[in-house]
């Protein structure tokens, strides 16, 4: 088996935090969490806002949701815990101070399996932790020269949840797999719908060669935590070879230019002042697992290994048809409905593609379409090449298989068409025929194409390239 | 014992302005009070659960159901500087 051997020594640990936004209201108040199409500061209440006098009453669903999670992390569930008080002054921040979780996270000592550098890798998971969201600020004007800053408090008070992992990623590739894994988790579990904007905001700590970590703040994409990664693991590199010695900072990373700014010293953590929150009483909920456990759904790994035994497919297949919940459950209508094997090629490496290609879901193509692609392409009714162009029509003009077909002529020409087409590729091209015959493969492909030309790509690579070899085979009998 | 630095540093936490001349003032005062309290300490808690909230009970909850917010004016009628429904806050790095 092919062993990573990691170089440079990489380590990068990731603090995610999730927003639970497939809860109805916030962690702590009765406020909508659909903020995200609204007015500014539409979706606060004097709990959200901090307004004196008000009182904080923990939404059940949050915590159920946090546990399912856990569970799905494979961690262990806190027996009790209390929620603290994170004390700093930040406009984001109306109270004050943050409700989180501290010295108990509802769940610890999880992991989670990657298709890492070297086949399967464990990351394991120390923490993961329930607080609320501060509000979103933003600049007027860029940073150096704004004028003021605008506070809107819509996602105050949201739920999230921290999950830190221990440092065990080895690249910055291993990194984003975690998160693509991550997010996949979430999905299955129906807590996070991560098409939202700030959905999923990375913290990382990178290390190079044993020298100490720097924590790169507030990536917000996946692509940006691989690109942060990389850009920072080059500047360290390149900074020990100098002679300098990495020492304990925090950068910010700028997504435009793609690079790590250093940022003044945050507060020492005995700063934070952590304290029990008076206004909430502790949570014993760890009685509630068995139940929990019960509702946790089929998850992504599980899935890959029942694609494979159950339809047969390839190991590729299953894990490009599970990564996203969406794209298994169509899987699984298609597969009711013609061969599963055909359909999990078509899902897998063609109609994937082409959504991604245009960065839509897969909720915008119809089950009963894409079984009827695969029906006319098995039937031999048309030409695979003709299944990936109305797959591409209906994705960008709408319509259905059967009037695309009719409309484009897509039907397949009758053999006898093919026939002549070969005859007269064959006459008006014996240099690349004797070439063939000489042993020249490549000549063959040549005239599969002159062949395909003149049916107008109507017949498809394979039927001219048997019966191109059948009347060779005529034409010069061995 | 608090020291001057020490009340100086929880006044900046604290964005409170403490003038020269009174940190050693308070941190006196505050010193007497924390040696006060510290009597506890003499207190044998060896074999006591730490308590979290003085009422003995946990797990208070409210359903996940939407109730409706406050109207944005009222929201912003606390604030003198606000702008296109945001509260205006200074230029902050
Ligand atoms: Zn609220």
């Amino acid at each position: 088996m092919m062993v990573y051997d990691n170089p440079d020594g990489v380590k990068i640990g990731l603090e995610i935090h999730v927003q639970l936004n497939k809860l109805n209201t916030k962690l702590f108040c009765a406020c909508s969490t659909d903020y995200h199409n609204s007015e500014p500061n539409t979706h606060v209440c004097p709990v959200c806002l901090g307004l004196p006098g008000s009182l904080p009453v923990l939404n059940r669903r949050a915590v159920e949701f946090a546990m399912k999670v856990g569970l799905a992390l494979n961690c262990e569930i806190v027996e009790q815990t209390q929620f603290h008080r994170k004390n700093y002054y930040y406009p984001d921040l109306p109270k004050g101070f943050q409700i989180t979780q501290y010295d108990f996270p509802i769940a610890s000592n999880g992991k989670v399996v990657i298709d890492g550098e070297d086949g399967e890798h464990i990351i394991r998971i120390k923490r993961a932790h329930m607080e609320e969201d501060p509000g979103k600020l933003m600049h007027i004007g860029s940073i150096e020269k704004s004028k003021g800053t605008l506070i809107n408090y819509n996602r105050s008070g949201m739920a999230l949840i921290e999950i830190v992992t221990e440092p065990d990623m080895r690249s910055p590739k291993e990194a984003r797999r975690f998160l693509d894994k991550l997010r996949s988790i979430m999905e299955y579990l129906d807590v996070f719908d991560g098409d939202l904007e700030g959905a999923m905001r990375v913290d990382a700590n990178i290390s190079v060669m044993g020298g100490e970590r720097v924590e790169v703040k507030n990536i917000s994409s996946h692509k940006g935590v691989e690109k942060a990664a990389l850009y920072e693991i080059m500047r360290q590199k390149n900074f020990v070879r100098r002679g300098g010695k990495v020492v304990l900072e925090t950068r910010h990373f700028d997504e435009l230019r793609g690079v790590t700014l250093s940022m003044r010293s945050k507060e020492e953590e005995h700063d934070y002042r952590y304290f029990p929150e008076p206004d909430l009483v502790p949570l014993r909920v760890a009685d509630k697992v068995p139940e929990i456990i019960k509702t946790l759904p089929e998850l992504p790994d599980a899935k890959r290994k029942r694609f494979k035994t159950q339809y047969g497919m390839a190991d590729m297949h299953a894990k490009a048809l599970t990564s996203d919940i969406k794209v298994a459950n169509f899987y699984e209508e298609v597969a009711q409905l013609v061969d599963p094997k055909a359909a999990a090629v078509w899902v897998a490496d063609i109609l994937k593609g082409e959504l991604n290609y245009r960065d839509i879901s897969v909720d915008a193509f119809k089950v009963e379409d894409m079984a009827e692609i695969i029906r006319f392409v098995s039937s031999g009714n048309i030409t695979e090449r003709s299944g990936v162009e109305i797959i591409r029509t209906i994705l960008d003009k709408g319509g259905d298989p059967a009037s695309i077909v009719k409309e484009k002529g897509l039907v397949k020409v009758e053999e006898n068409i093919v026939t002549k087409a070969v005859d007269e590729t064959l006459e008006e091209n014996p240099e690349a025929l004797q070439d063939y015959l000489r042993g020249k493969e490549k000549s063959l492909n040549f005239l599969v194409g002159q062949v395909m030309k003149k049916t107008a790509g109507r017949s498809d690579a394979k039927t001219a390239r048997e019966m191109l070899l059948d009347k060779i085979k005529k034409l010069s009998p061995k | 014992m608090i020291t001057k630095e020490e009340v100086e540093h929880v006044g900046w936490l604290a964005r409170i302005e403490i003038h020269e001349n009174e940190a050693q003032d308070y941190a006196e005062k505050l010193s007497a009070v924390l040696e006060y309290f510290s009597q506890l300490d003499e207190v044998n808690t060896e074999n006591v659960e730490p308590t979290y909230h003085v009422a003995d009970i946990v797990n208070v909850f409210r359903d996940d159901v939407i109730r409706l917010s406050l109207p944005q004016e009222e929201v912003l009628s606390n604030t003198d500087k606000k702008q296109e429904g945001n509260f205006l806050a200074p230029r902050i790095m």
